[in-house]
């Protein structure tokens, strides 16, 4: 049994099911990461977790205990990093940390030295006096992540906690995160809607739309054998490509996979496709192709290959090429389920 | 013409810049007929009290003699202008704490997300809207000397036995007019707190939420602290009000029993109108201004320092 547990869980907001049946076993000490578009509940679940939203039904089990909708937030022992940070403004960055230690009325002198203590693992010591409007956005965040730190919790919950980051701090604090999680080994659920992030920083990634979780696994699953059509076009970017196998069958394979045949071995086994193309971006490390395969008719959504800067092949629009596939790579989807099958048979 | 040679013709001919493109010039003029309001309205009966204040001028003449501090050295010995002065703070004072406590109290029970609290919120505004001599005369009657409502209420429930002469007696008439100040001035000042409490961010409240505060802590920590700029306007707006408010007093106790319940505006305008020296009557209405100044300044003040952390 995991250290958070929850069973099917709904919440349903005027006749939209925000949450629609949700079970999730997270382990203790695990980096769970909730993936999905907006609007496809993971925010709504999180804040169901952290006490923030009644369930309408289903079960939320904290370290053995079922958080029925009598436990408040501060009954549950999580600490919460807001997407906005939602740092007091009338408080000094000291204050703000303080201010769980405070409320669980910790003694003056141990309050102190926590604080000083968090501050110095994030950095931001020196920063304490300053109120939360003569920071800047990467200093807020580590206030706000210090803020949650310092009760030492049973789960940490992230509400997409980077999205007010340019992209350079984004990556920084991503790698920082990852180290934070490995030092305290503290269970995490993190919201986003950035698959890099998700990739990146989950142990695990629950891919959710509609408020269901589509498919959990390791971002290695969940990239690589997507349980669905939605799954397989949520992940990649460019998203992997599916073209009509035949009646009842989408045939799928990512962009990457996607290349000259001349770059496989003679006697790989591939699926080999004549690939017209119409447009190519020149991206520096790759190139992206745009076309459509032979015989697929002119108004089908363009196929793309991501071919990388080490393939050098000349590759030039309107003409066509012999491209192929590792069969290896090859997925299938029922074309009425959009969920994934063993292969074009079934 | 062919389409195409009236568009060349149009695009040749650049349309002028008109008075709306024009934001210095459309600014001022748009500005002017609140700036001639302000300065007629206001700007010109105040600098006439300022003269009229240093005058002898009367009600009945055209004179105007200037007296310098006559006015002033005439009014301070009074004990009548003492007895003013005193009732003047006392009301403005205990009617601000009594609406500050009872707006926020309400605010916090509306903001909680009742049913029903648009209704509410505008039944609540209500005695601000109603006309203050209506009002008055409503009052009046509640505190009516036979017919008193309040009395027969309280009678009734058996937590009085004698009787209650609100208009007879110095301190009940005192708490009438601050009952009737608080009444009419609380529905204001509670739309006011309101909206400082629903202008606070959810996600800080519900930060707060989950790093453990409960709701002493929450209301104390973190609403109160972050409405105090918006409700120091309220408490602003209420003692300028209250402080040079004429009619609640002079509709309820015209200053009686025995001019124990005047005001610095019922006393300016007894000796200034109905007694027509009109520069006396000036003099004692000017009196409060160098402490409203001061009091404005402060609260200003305050209300800047709490917003730095914002």
């Amino acid at each position: 049994m995991g250290y958070v547990e929850i069973r099917d869980l709904h919440k349903t907001f005027a006749e939209v099911h925000a949450v629609d049946g949700v079970d999730l076993s997270i382990e203790e000490g695990e980096f769970l990461v909730l993936l999905g578009p907006s609007g496809c509940g993971k925010t709504t679940l999180m804040r169901m977790i952290a006490g923030l939203e009644t369930p309408t039904s289903g079960e939320i089990v904290i370290g053995g205990e079922p958080m029925d909708e009598d436990i408040p937030p501060r009954s549950r022992d999580i600490a919460m990093v807001f997407q906005s940070y939602a740092l007091y403004p009338h408080k000094t960055a000291f204050s703000n940390i303080a201010f769980p230690l405070e409320a669980a009325h910790k003694t003056r002198s141990e309050i102190i030295e926590r604080v000083q203590a968090t501050a110095a693992m994030f950095g931001i010591a020196h920063l304490l006096q300053r109120y939360p409007r003569q920071l800047s956005g990467g200093e807020r965040q580590r206030v706000a992540l210090a803020r949650a730190v310092v009760r030492n919790p049973g789960v940490f919950l992230f509400d997409e906690p980077l999205s007010n980051l340019d992209a350079r701090q984004r990556t920084t604090a991503r790698v920082e995160l990852k180290q934070l999680q490995r030092k305290l080994g503290t269970t995490i659920i993190y919201v986003t809607h950035d698959q890099v992030e998700a990739m990146g920083l989950g142990d695990r990634v629950a891919v959710m739309n509609h408020g269901r979780v589509l498919q959990i696994g390791t971002p290695r699953d969940v990239y690589d054998d997507p349980a669905d059509t939605f799954v397989a076009t949520f992940l990649g970017s460019p998203p992997m490509n599916l073209v009509e196998l035949n009646e009842a069958t989408w045939l799928g394979f990512r962009p990457e996979r996607f290349l000259p045949r001349a770059s496989f071995v003679a006697a790989a086994d591939v699926a080999a496709f004549r690939f017209l193309v119409r447009h190519v971006e020149y991206l520096g490390s790759d190139r992206l192709v745009y076309g459509r395969l032979d015989g697929e008719s002119a108004d089908e959504k363009d196929v793309i290959a991501t071919v990388p800067v080490t393939v050098d092949q000349p590759i030039a629009a309107g003409e066509t090429y012999d491209f192929a596939v590792d069969r290896r790579a090859l997925r299938y989807f029922d074309r009425r389920s959009g969920s994934s099958s063993s292969d074009g048979t079934g | 013409m062919a389409l195409a040679e009236q568009l060349r013709q149009a695009r040749l001919r650049p349309a002028r810049r008109t008075l709306a493109d024009r934001g210095d010039l459309l600014g001022r003029i748009m500005l002017a007929p609140a700036l001639a309001y302000v300065l007629l309205l206001a700007g010109v009966p105040f600098v006439l009290a300022i003269m009229l204040s240093f005058s002898s001028a009367t009600a009945g003449g055209l004179e105007f003699h200037w007296v310098g501090l006559h006015n002033f050295a005439e009014i301070l010995p009074d004990p009548l202008f003492h007895r003013a002065i005193i009732n003047t703070i006392l009301i403005t004072v205990v009617s601000q704490i009594a609406v500050m406590v009872l707006a926020t109290v309400t605010a916090l029970v509306l903001d909680a997300g009742i049913r029903g609290m648009r209704v509410f919120r505008f039944l609540l505004l209500l005695p601000w809207a109603v006309p203050v001599s209506l009002a008055a005369l409503a009052w009046v009657w509640m505190f009516d000397s036979t017919f008193s409502v309040i009395n027969w209420t309280l009678r009734a429930l058996g937590l009085l036995h004698g009787w209650l002469y609100w208009f007879g007696d110095t301190t009940l008439a005192l708490t009438a007019i601050i009952v009737v100040d608080v009444w009419r001035m609380f529905p204001f000042a509670t739309v006011i707190v309101l909206a400082g409490l629903t202008s606070i961010p959810q996600d800080i409240r519900e930060a707060a939420l989950v790093d453990g505060a409960g709701f002493w802590r929450r209301v104390f920590q973190i609403e109160f602290p972050l409405i105090v700029p918006i409700a120091s306007v309220a408490v602003l707006f209420g003692i300028a009000f209250t402080a040079t408010d004429l009619t609640t007093v002079y509709l309820l106790t015209n200053g009686g029993p025995y001019n124990s319940t005047q005001v610095l505006s019922t006393l300016a305008f007894q000796r200034g109108i109905l007694g027509g020296d009109l520069g006396q009557g000036a003099a004692i209405a000017l009196f409060l201004l160098p402490v409203l100044a001061l009091a404005t300044i402060i609260l200003l003040r305050f209300a800047r320092r709490t917003e730095i952390g914002s």
